[in-house]
């Protein structure tokens, strides 16, 4: 550990892995509570996956790979939220596809394209300690978008996850809102891919959220205690593997799902805690 | 009640709904609705006025709770017309507050009662734009629903006072999933309050809490009929029949009866077989 943090207060490129990482958790700590209550974890991997598609043909012609993933992102968070609205069937089956079909054309254009084939590791896997000084400066603006969004639209994005019907009935125009919604989540899923890589995004999106989620009780401070977590297991993650020199995503996603597995026990153990104590007290008033 | 007797003609208590109410709150023209082949609802008229009492009844799959969603704009009919004060359902919603059979949310979801009681205030206050006939110059909904940023102190206080109209106020800052039936029911009606509806509609208010507390919730909805119109879709002919004004009988078509002439044989007509009738004392 003290190799590690002096090698943090000498080494630029830790530096910047952990900005990277602190970034990232900021978009997954706003995006992440979205993603677990309105149970679009599917619909998330499903644009996660797609992302290479954009990736690779980016690549191929020459373009910057961040961006063909975010066009991709918003392409395929579109289609499927618009195939979810207008026709609210068999999207399970297109979200399926898309995965495949968008790893495939991906995995296509890379082969073509000359002399680049190392790049795909990181962009399954994330590179955290391989993120220029530019992208930083791309995820921060992402992070910014994020926040002011949410920001201002919080209360008509939590009308449009807890109860579409009432939402519509009060003139929120709901298609705008949950298309924004998986424009967001296509935006953080490219924000993470350079930390845990497309592979692992979901997880790195849903578990801080997820552990959130069994003490507070409310969105805001939900997304609050997740980005917290998410800041956390990122730099838990980025310390244990730099001594023995491991893969610094799959560290992180591991210390994540550790301590979801963790926290669901602990959730799991108080809440019969407090049956226990509510029966031993006798009988109470029914509501 | 009294005791049933088979009458041996037609029922002479169906009242004509094709004739118009001066001050109708909600008409509906020829309304015609099928989700696929089958029609759910046909030729269906229906004039309800302002400060009425209506129930709704008939059976399953009959088409009441499809006929709240055209009313409401949630639906779009095949053929016929929808005029909610005046204005197309989809424009006119605001101004209408609902009460779901089943909560369309997910009883785990993190938030407060208070917080689902103050997501009723997006989208700008029913009275604010009521005119007269119902909206002036509105401005658009969804616009209004655009605002950003967080609720104000007359947003807090119309909350406030929903809940307490309601008795649900001690309840304001428990998870929506601690509550019990009753208590879920109380909340969604003092949510459809807080909005400042000029029509309150309610599907099936009683189907899910004790027999004892329907009681309650009908005096309430009694004391909110003094200031709103309110539409009650119920199953218990019976108990509401002691409350509502008027019945309508939907079964794929409308036919509305007063309270008072209601009897086996018009049940019997609606359900298309013998009904149980159960006696309420309370």
């Amino acid at each position: 550990m003290s190799e590690f943090l002096t090698a943090l207060a000498t080494q630029g490129f830790l530096q910047s892995a952990l900005a990277a990482g602190l970034l990232s958790s900021i978009g997954c700590g706003l995006i992440g509570p979205y993603v677990v209550v309105k149970r679009i974890a599917f619909i998330a991997g499903g644009i996660a996956h797609s992302v290479l598609g954009g990736m690779g043909a980016a690549l191929y012609f020459g373009q910057s790979p961040l961006a063909g993933a975010l066009v991709a992102a918003v392409v395929a968070a579109l289609l499927i939220g618009w195939v979810r609205l207008r026709w609210r069937a068999d999207e399970d089956t297109l979200i399926g596809a898309l995965w495949a079909i968008g790893m495939a054309v991906g995995l296509l254009f890379i082969a073509k394209t000359p002399g680049y084939q190392t790049d795909l590791m990181s962009y399954l896997f994330g590179n955290i300690l391989l993120v220029p000084a530019e992208s930083l400066w791309f995820m921060a603006a992402l992070d910014a978008v994020l926040l002011l969004l949410v920001l201002a639209w919080h209360r008509q994005f939590l009308a449009v996850a807890f109860d579409e019907e009432f939402a519509r009935l009060r003139g929120i125009p709901v298609t705008f809102f949950y298309l924004l919604l998986l424009v967001m989540v296509a935006v953080t899923v490219v924000l993470l891919i350079q930390v845990v890589g497309l592979i692992l995004v979901l997880a790195l999106l849903t578990l801080p959220a997820a552990i959130a989620g069994h003490y507070v009780h409310s969105l805001g401070l939900m997304m609050l205690l997740a980005t917290v977590i998410g800041s956390a297991v990122n730099l838990a993650g980025l310390a244990l593997s730099y001594g023995p020199d491991l893969p610094a995503g799959p560290t992180i996603i591991l210390g994540a799902g550790a301590l979801y597995v963790a926290s669901a026990l602990l959730a799991g153990f108080l809440a019969r805690q407090r049956a226990r104590r509510a029966a031993g007290e006798g009988p109470s008033a029914s509501g | 009640m009294p005791p049933l007797e088979t009458p041996t003609e037609l029922p002479t208590s169906a009242v004509p709904t094709a004739i118009p109410i001066p001050d109708a709150v909600i008409r509906v023209w020829d309304l015609s609705f099928a989700y696929g082949a089958a029609p759910v609802l046909e030729g269906v008229n229906l004039e309800v006025g302002a400060g009425e009492f209506l129930g709704i009844v008939g059976p399953n799959a009959g088409g009441k709770s499809t006929l709240l969603k055209l009313i409401m704009g949630l639906l779009v009919p095949q053929a016929g017309r929808i005029r909610v004060l005046g204005h197309p359902p989809a424009a006119a919603s605001r101004l209408i507050g609902y009460v779901p059979q089943y909560p369309s949310f997910p009883r785990d979801f993190p938030i407060t009662v208070e917080q689902a009681v103050l997501l009723a205030r997006i989208g700008g206050r029913g009275r604010q734009h009521a005119g007269v006939s119902g909206l002036r110059n509105p401005l658009p909904g969804w616009l209004a629903a655009l605002r950003p940023g967080g609720y104000g102190q007359a947003d807090r206080a119309a909350a406030r006072q929903a809940l307490e109209e309601v008795e649900a106020a001690d309840l304001a800052q428990r998870r929506i999933g601690s509550l019990s039936g009753g208590q879920l029911q109380r909340v969604l009606l003092a949510r459809a309050l807080a909005g400042e509806p000029r029509i309150l509609i309610l599907d099936e208010p009683t189907a899910n809490i004790d027999q004892r507390l329907e009681g309650d919730i009908f005096d309430l909805l009694r004391r909110l009929n003094a200031r709103l119109t309110i539409l009650v879709v119920s199953h218990d002919i019976g108990f509401i029949s002691s409350y509502v004004g008027r019945v309508a009988c939907v079964n794929r078509t409308l036919i509305c009866h007063r309270t008072d002439a209601i009897d086996g044989q018009v049940i019997r007509d609606l359900y298309g077989e013998s009904v149980r009738m159960v006696a309420h004392r309370h």
